[in-house]
């Protein structure tokens, strides 16, 4: 299984410049950004249904675009499953004959049998009569998806495959997803813009911020060591400031002058070229109501408790820096309880947590 | 009683729906589909016939099909043909006023269809016939035939370029709609009003037949909101 994705597209002022690769087999890759960021017309470049100014999508070695080949496949030749956000079952078909309009250029019989294969597989026993109108959210994707399946794709693309159910049947539908994801043998893509639902399902990532894809990463390599602004946002960073070099530490590491938060931070974590932001992750900050038993620590940030605010798990406390920008720390409840009240808090971020970051505005 | 006018309108009618159903279902889907401009202008083109009046529209068709006119001539010499003052010149009339309605709601059908589904069915592999066929007409049908029906109720009740087209000849170029007018010329008022009444009694059961397929959208709309949930 190989995929390999190159293309770029104009519409109006907005300008999409991806590319990234799927290896291995049944990998499942994660298009992860905001809203608008493009996610979706990648997905759509891929199937087909919207053509790139130029570039090249390979499968398996299969050129399906290649503006430079001057090769163009039609949708319905490139073998590749799309899931639509609103799944776009045929309104006017039965759950079957949904199914069976997957099963394209096979005799009856074949058809009928993988109709009845994918039922059994996605639990459809017993609703085959009924019309797309009558079903759930939760079985209009099952039967979305079993459509899919039984036209044997190379590929699946997902697009943002949850946005279209309710918040507690969601877990239930990712867990049948992720089998059914890991048990498909071609590899899949998968649309999100949820940092949680990418962490659970998937096994790599690619940013895509403003249209533009970044380099694709591990999942734990997204989570623990970002290299750009845009993952750590995307990642779930609360906290980031302007910084710049300020002093090498070897081949490791580096000391970065944080501006906005005013102080000078040591970094153990790979320091990209062009580091522009430095990042702080607010669970894993620590801090001393104390400032004498923060003494000797490395990054120490002496910080005025600016509001605490109470949430379902946890608490939040934002914290005015030395630079003036806040800083938000976030720690279970009970960990709160005996800091409650102070002022001043001496935060601690040590060198393993500091991420230098570039791809921002330059401080 | 003559029953001719009825025969004869019903014919006119049913010849010239079948005729606007596909004309219309072929330009709506070529339209709904076209560039802004040209979908612009098109549309203009294409509805201008609900606005017009129906003289105007006689008119243009006496200047294009009169025995002395181009193509009036034509059919008389290749075809030995009259346009004109014969029953079914009265379809090339019905045709032209009844056409913007089957159009319009046929348009309206083709826009509301979701594209995505087309989309879908591309990737599953299927061709644009297929989608046509199997997918965009079946989830538009309801606006189709409800097309279909006004353009069949317009062109029953046509008068002004049927009557400018065909003139009145009993038993031949007769309808429904000039029989009343020439019996109420004539003085003869309840021959009139038995015409009269039969045209209410049509057109009773064209409105009823709209009503029924539209409850009967409603019904599947509500279907699918209640499935959504």
């Amino acid at each position: 299984m190989s995929l390999v994705v190159d293309v770029r597209k104009r519409l109006g002022s907005f300008s999409l410049d991806v590319s990234f690769e799927v290896e291995s087999s049944s990998e499942i890759l994660a298009l992860l950004g905001p809203s608008g960021c493009g996610k979706s017309l990648t997905l759509k470049c891929i199937a087909g249904v919207l053509t790139p100014d130029e570039g090249r999508v390979m499968l398996n070695g299969r050129a399906l675009f290649d503006s430079s080949a001057r090769v163009n496949l039609p949708p319905r030749a490139r073998r590749v499953g799309y899931l639509f956000q609103q799944y776009a079952l045929f309104p006017n078909m039965t759950v079957e004959a949904n199914i069976g309009a997957g099963a394209v250029g096979v005799s009856r019989e074949e058809r009928a049998r993988r109709v009845a294969e994918q039922v059994r597989a996605f639990h459809l026993e017993g609703i085959e009569r009924l019309r797309p109108a009558q079903l759930s959210g939760g079985q209009q994707q099952r039967v979305a998806l079993a459509r899919i399946l039984a036209g044997d794709p190379e590929l699946i693309l997902l697009d943002e495959p949850f946005s279209a159910l309710d918040g507690h049947l969601r877990w239930e539908f990712e867990m049948m997803l992720s089998d059914t994801l890991r048990a498909f043998p071609g590899g899949s893509v998968y649309v999100s813009h949820n940092r949680d639902e990418v962490y659970r399902l998937c096994d790599t990532v690619c940013v895509v911020a403003d249209g533009r894809s970044e380099e694709k990463l591990t999942i734990p390599e997204l989570f623990s060591t970002p290299s750009t602004l845009a993952a750590a946002l995307i990642s779930g960073c609360k906290n980031v400031s302007r910084a710049r070099v300020a002093g090498e530490g070897g081949a490791r590491g580096a000391t970065l002058a944080c501006d906005d938060w005013g102080v000078e931070l040591r970094t153990t974590l790979p320091v990209p070229p062009g580091v522009t932001h430095a990042g702080l992750r607010a669970h894993y900050l620590r801090v001393h109501a104390d400032p004498a038993r923060a003494a000797g620590e490395p990054n120490v940030i002496p910080c005025a408790v600016d509001r605490v605010i109470d949430s379902t798990f946890s608490t939040i406390v934002m914290l005015r820096t030395p630079g003036g920008a806040l800083l938000r720390y976030e720690c279970e409840k009970d960990a709160w309880a005996p800091l409650a009240g102070a002022r001043e808090l001496a935060v601690v971020a040590d060198p393993s947590i500091v991420m230098p970051l570039s791809g921002g505005d330059a401080a | 009683m003559d029953w001719y006018p009825l025969i004869n309108s019903l014919r006119i009618a049913a010849i010239s729906t079948v005729v606007v159903f596909f004309a219309g279902i072929w330009l709506a889907n070529l339209v709904a589909r076209a560039p802004r401009l040209v979908k612009g202008a098109l549309d203009v083109v294409l509805t201008l016939p609900l606005v017009l009046p129906p003289t105007v529209v006689g008119y243009l068709l006496l200047v294009l099909l009169g025995p002395r006119r181009p193509l009036g001539a034509l059919a008389a010499q290749l075809l030995d043909l009259r346009l004109t003052m014969v029953w079914y010149a009265a379809v090339f009339a019905t045709v032209i006023v009844s056409f913007p309605l089957m159009y319009r709601t046929a348009r309206g059908a083709f826009e509301a269809f979701d594209p995505t589904l087309a989309d879908a069915a591309r990737t599953l592999g299927h061709s644009e016939r297929w989608i046509f066929w199997r997918v965009k007409m079946p989830c538009c049908l309801q606006g189709i035939v409800a097309g279909a029906v006004l353009a069949f109720a317009r062109a029953l009740g046509e008068y002004g370029a049927t009557s400018m087209l065909c003139g009145y000849t009993p038993g031949s170029t007769a309808t429904v709609a000039t029989t009343v007018y020439q019996l109420w010329r004539t003085g003869d008022d309840a021959g009139a009003l038995t015409w009269v009444l039969v045209n209410l009694a049509i057109s009773a059961v064209v409105l009823l037949a709209m009503n029924w397929f539209e409850a009967r959208g409603r019904a599947g709309a509500a279907a699918r909101r209640a499935g959504a949930r």
